[in-house]
């Protein structure tokens, strides 16, 4: 449903190149060392940047000229995911409509998403009140409350700690089955994307360098860059 | 190609900070070319403009080296004491700054002058008063006035962003006293001296009203103030556009020299007396400190304290039953609001413009945009409004328009102050969401609303409340336009000054010190709480 | 009877530049506003300025588009700068009544009242006044002096004139003689004449008139007026039409009711000044000084100079 075909860009005489395609309703890792091209990746996908060449299509449908919030995907950002001057329940409404004219169906389904990640008592406060975790599960209804096909995760549960971290991608893992969704997430943590995801993206030096089913994570993968970062990361 | 790189969100601030510019220009050009009976090479070659460039140069040196060297111990003292009466000192040496000059000279007058408390107390001893508020004393004394606490306050902030635990290591280090000040407090006083010591010099060297009043003669003249005399009394325009043009050069080389120094000092904001850990006090150095406490408090409080005590006095019913008073006073509320607002708005669109830009890395290009907006900043409020006037003559008459280009220039005069205290707030809004919201399609009207609105409703207010309060307190944009039946508050002070009705003019001094202090205290304390109360669920 | 409302829509107003102190409520401009407005049927309005130079420049910026109809409060010294400027109309009025020394022949300005610059002292404190203008500056030393900028005010500019009359060539060195006994320059005449009843100095720069003011307003005899050898500096206050006011008729209709007893009458007790008409002056006045010899400066001159001497002034006065 995602294809990314002979995409380019440049930035700061570094180039990216990306050819590769995401089944729907698959759960896509995206490894690689820090620099190599996972965010700009994520952000090619998203609109915040602008391939030079290329194109990249969703659902069969080319998505370069459309605006970041016309596209069909949400996302979740590592930090800042909320705006901390207003209560949960206005930053998932925002999801619903970006001048926070909720209709009784808007506020319908802003109470299930947060029924759904478990936030319902907590949409009273404003984010500075709610833990980190409380944080990215009000950003998540968010997300859920968009209903788009596509959710990006750029390494949002980073900051919590190793149990609650597994325990929160376990969770969107089991809403995004029950809702059809396709997710791609970029992560450093080996031992999560075993976890969840269905496959992954190894990128590298601009280019995604394999593209495979996530039991083929291994060590004894056929390339040898993909090796070396494996038993590096295992042997922290 | 940059044309092709500039988002539709950036347009109207675009716009307006050009437009300013070119506002600005055609107004000094047309004062360039109103009238032309005077040969250029005599503003140069004549020795009274010189003296007046000396002069200025020299009183903005005099009062900018007094007001940084007395505040380092000053603001040292202040950072390692607390006592009682501290939080309300500080504030104080805030609102210095916004204070009207003419309520400041007032209140100055009422201690130094040659009828002041000093004064009496001299001669209840048959002694005449050794100095003579008149000249550069005066000069000098107001803009220390003004400045000292305003360098404190800087100061202030720089010592208490350091860091607890350095304080720790110093005394666990055994540093004392002078190896202390000199290893840990120093370097953070030395990273704000540029830049105060340049802001200090340049608001010394355009002092307008501070020498109108307490100049005592032509000897001490600024060159503000000579733009001044050559518009108003000798109707020399080209005199006078020629003379903005010069005080415009000789501040923009000081300005490029001191950004050629000044490292951009970065600083937590939110300023909070940390107690910081001092273990080693001595008799000494306790009265070393009481000393400079001492002495920043007798310099504040008492100018500010016989306002108070002078305006309440016979002439209150008076003053409160003219007619004139009031229509100054609604007139200064009008200009002051409107000019609050608009200089607001303006910088608010300007930093959309100017951030959009900061984001990706080019610095330059929104330093430009938000220098041309503060051009204003060193070009006298006086030449611009002649200019706008003379430009739009034609059209109306002086009367129907005095009201509105007063306020387009206290607009403008105000815009450089609410474009610093902005622009921070709104670059950290951008840094933390501008992807958020692309991603939200949370654009235009909504954004403005929901996003920065939201989140910046106090420095919004803050530098609103500021704009007004500096507006409130202007006399140099109604100078030419005002007569008794349209003025301001502080030409109606300056009216009362003139003719020495001196009861009836603390009276007035009273009242715009409360308009000014007091709406700048009543928004600091409005936003003081920034935490709403946890409303918790029933259930909880 | 019509409501005022009514009334003043369909009256004709006539709008007057002048000085401040002209039209306050100490001053003659209230009077005088009720009188005219008795019998013209008209409404007048006072703009009230700073004082003569601030009219004219008022005038001078705001050129064709003025509202003003006429000038009132310009001295003799200004008349050729502004006529140069084109703004002002020829007034076509009989000037037989006008009786000042010298004769009166303007035919764009018509005097209203007139004076001699003097300097003020208490003659309780002060002794032995200075005779003469050169005594005070190059003999008495032991004298404080008030003046105002000539920049700013009509005296100041008048004691400019002054100097020039009996200086000449030589004025900066005086100028620099009276530094040395000035207290302070100050911007107008209100102030510095305030500071010396404070007894800040000994002797402020006035008119013979001021101490009619002790006398009949307060019943206060000690405030003289020194006389000088060389004589004193006549000051003529004058009115003039503009050239585009829009109601020249009711303009001229003023400036005739200017030189009738009921306006002249107000000024020796409103203004402090000399009538330009010969109505009875108050007894007071009578002993008021009148200066040996009548010094004047012909205007054409004082607008070629104005700015030389002015800069010598003030390069004398910061060397």
């Amino acid at each position: 449903m995602i294809d990314f075909s002979q995409v380019q860009y440049h930035y700061h005489q570094q180039n990216f190149t990306f050819d590769l395609q995401v089944e729907e309703g698959s759960i896509v890792a995206i490894l690689g060392p820090s620099g190599a091209g996972k965010s700009t990746l994520l952000n090619l996908l998203t609109g915040f940047i602008t391939p030079s060449k290329g194109d990249i299509k969703i659902h069969g449908k080319s998505v370069l000229n459309r605006a970041p919030h016309q596209r069909p995907l949400s996302i979740l950002f590592q930090n800042n995911n909320l705006f901390s001057h207003l209560s949960a329940f206005d930053n998932i409404g925002l999801g619903l409509h970006p001048g926070l004219k909720l209709n009784e169906k808007h506020k319908r389904r802003l109470q299930t998403a947060a029924l759904q990640v478990g936030v319902e008592d907590l949409l009273d406060r404003l984010p500075s009140q709610l833990s980190g975790g409380e944080q990215q599960r009000v950003a998540l209804a968010r997300c859920f409350v968009q209903h788009k096909p596509i959710l990006l995760l750029d390494e949002p549960f980073s900051a919590l700690d190793p149990v609650l971290r597994v325990s929160m991608l376990e969770h969107v893992k089991s809403l995004a089955d029950s809702e059809g969704v396709t997710i791609l997430m970029v992560t450093h943590h080996i031992g999560d994307a075993r976890a969840v995801a269905s496959d992954f993206i190894f990128v590298d030096q601009g280019k995604a360098l394999a593209v495979d089913n996530i039991a083929n994570l291994t060590t004894q993968h056929a390339n040898k860059r993909l090796r070396y970062f494996l038993s590096a990361e295992e042997n922290q | 190609m940059i044309i092709k790189q500039i988002k539709k969100v950036q347009i109207p601030g675009l716009l307006l900070s050009l437009g300013i510019f070119v506002f600005v220009s055609m107004a000094v050009g047309t004062l360039l070319t109103h009238s032309s009976d005077l040969d250029i090479s005599v503003v140069w070659s004549d020795p009274y403009y010189q003296h007046i460039t000396k002069f200025s140069l020299y009183q903005a040196f005099l009062s900018t080296l007094l007001s940084v060297l007395l505040a380092i111990p000053i603001s040292h003292a202040l950072s390692r004491r607390s006592f009682w009466g501290k939080s309300f000192l500080l504030k104080l040496l805030a609102t210095t700054l916004v204070l009207p000059v003419l309520v400041a000279v007032f209140g100055l007058l009422a201690i130094y002058g040659n009828s002041g408390l000093i004064a009496n107390l001299f001669a209840y001893f048959e002694m005449k008063l050794p100095f003579s508020i008149f000249g550069l004393n005066g000069i000098l004394l107001a803009h220390v006035f003004f400045n000292l606490p305003f360098a404190c306050r800087l100061f202030l902030q720089g010592l208490s962003s350091i860091p607890e635990q350095q304080h720790q290591l110093a005394s666990h280090l055994g540093l004392k006293h002078w190896n202390k000040f000199r290893f840990v407090e120093w370097p953070y006083i030395a990273g704000q001296i540029p830049h105060t010591a340049g802001l200090i010099f340049m608001l010394c060297f355009t002092s307008f009203a501070t020498v109108m009043a307490l100049g005592g003669g032509p000897k001490s003249t600024t060159i503000e103030l000579a733009i001044y005399q050559a518009i108003k009394f000798d109707f020399d325009l080209q005199a006078g556009a020629l003379l903005a043009l010069w005080q415009i050069c000789l501040c923009a080389i000081l300005a490029i020299l001191i950004q050629k120094v000044a490292r951009p000092a970065l600083l937590t904001t939110n300023f909070q007396g940390i107690d910081n850990t001092f273990p080693h006090d001595t008799l000494l150095s306790k009265c070393w400190d009481l000393f400079w406490i001492a002495m920043i408090t007798l310099l504040v409080v008492p100018p500010l304290a016989m306002v108070v005590f002078s305006g309440i006095n016979h002439k209150l019913w008076m003053v409160f039953n003219d007619l004139g008073f009031w229509m100054a006073f609604k007139n200064s509320i009008v200009i002051a609001a409107f000019a609050g607002m608009i200089a607001v708005i303006f910088a608010f669109f300007i930093l959309l413009a100017s951030r959009q830009w900061r984001l990706v890395g080019l610095n330059n290009r929104a330093d430009k945009v938000e220098m041309l907006a503060t051009i204003i900043l060193v070009t006298p409020g006086l030449v611009i409004s002649t200019g706008l006037f003379l430009l739009l003559r034609e059209f109306s008459s002086l009367s129907s328009l005095s009201l509105y280009i007063v306020i387009a220039v206290n607009a403008l005069m105000a815009l450089p102050f609410t474009l610093k205290s902005l622009a921070v707030p709104m670059l950290q809004n951008a840094q933390k969401y501008e992807l958020l919201c692309n991603s939200l399609g949370i654009f235009s009207l909504h954004r403005i609303y929901w996003v920065e609105w939201k989140s910046l409703k106090r420095p919004i207010l803050q530098a609103m409340s500021l704009s007004f309060v500096l507006s409130i307190g202007d006399l140099s944009a109604i100078a030419l336009f005002g007569s008794h039946s349209f003025s301001t508050l502080p030409l109606y002070l300056f009216q009362l000054l003139g003719s020495y009705q001196l009861e009836s003019a603390a009276v007035v001094s009273l009242v715009l010190l409360l308009l000014s202090v007091g709406t700048f205290m009543v928004i600091e304390s409005l936003f003081k709480e920034t935490q709403p109360h946890i409303k918790r669920a029933k259930h909880d | 009877m019509l409501t005022p409302a009514l009334a003043a829509a369909e009256q004709e107003k006539l709008t007057i530049y002048t000085y401040s102190s002209f039209a306050s409520e100490w001053g003659p401009g209230p009077k005088i506003e009720a009188s005219f407005e008795a019998f013209c049927d008209c409404d007048l309005e006072f703009i009230a300025l700073d004082d003569g130079v601030t009219i004219l420049n008022r005038l001078r910026l705001e050129g064709d588009s003025s509202e003003a109809d006429i000038l009132l409060g310009l001295d003799d010294s200004l008349m050729a700068t502004a006529k140069k400027t084109g703004l002002l109309a020829k007034h076509n009025i009989d000037l037989m009544p006008v009786n000042v020394e010298d004769g009166w022949k303007d035919d764009t300005f018509v005097p209203f009242d007139y004076g001699y610059f003097a300097f003020i002292y208490n003659s309780e404190t002060l002794k032995n006044p200075p005779k003469s203008m050169k005594e005070l500056v190059e003999e008495r030393d032991d004298l404080k002096v008030i003046y105002q900028d000539p920049r700013t005010s009509t005296p100041g500019s008048g004691l400019m004139l002054w100097m020039k009359t009996i200086y000449g060539d030589q004025a900066p060195e005086a100028w620099k003689k009276l530094a040395e006994k000035t207290v302070t320059v100050t911007k107008g005449w209100s102030e510095s004449y305030s500071m010396f009843l404070k007894g800040e100095a000994d002797m402020v720069l006035s008119y013979t008139t001021s101490p009619a003011y002790h006398m009949i307003a307060e019943g206060k005899q000690q405030y003289v007026a020194a006389s000088f050898s060389e004589g004193h500096y006549r000051q003529v206050e004058v009115a003039a039409i503009v050239k585009n006011s829009k109601h020249k008729q009711l303009a001229t209709t003023f400036m005739n009711f200017m030189l009738s007893d009921a306006f002249q009458s107000e000024i020796p007790t409103g203004n402090w000044m000399y009538p330009v008409t010969n109505v009875l002056l108050p007894n007071e006045f009578e002993q008021l000084t009148l200066p040996v010899k009548m010094l004047t400066c012909d205007s054409n001159e004082v607008d070629k100079y104005r700015k030389a001497w002015t800069r010598e002034w003030l390069t004398s006065l910061t060397d």
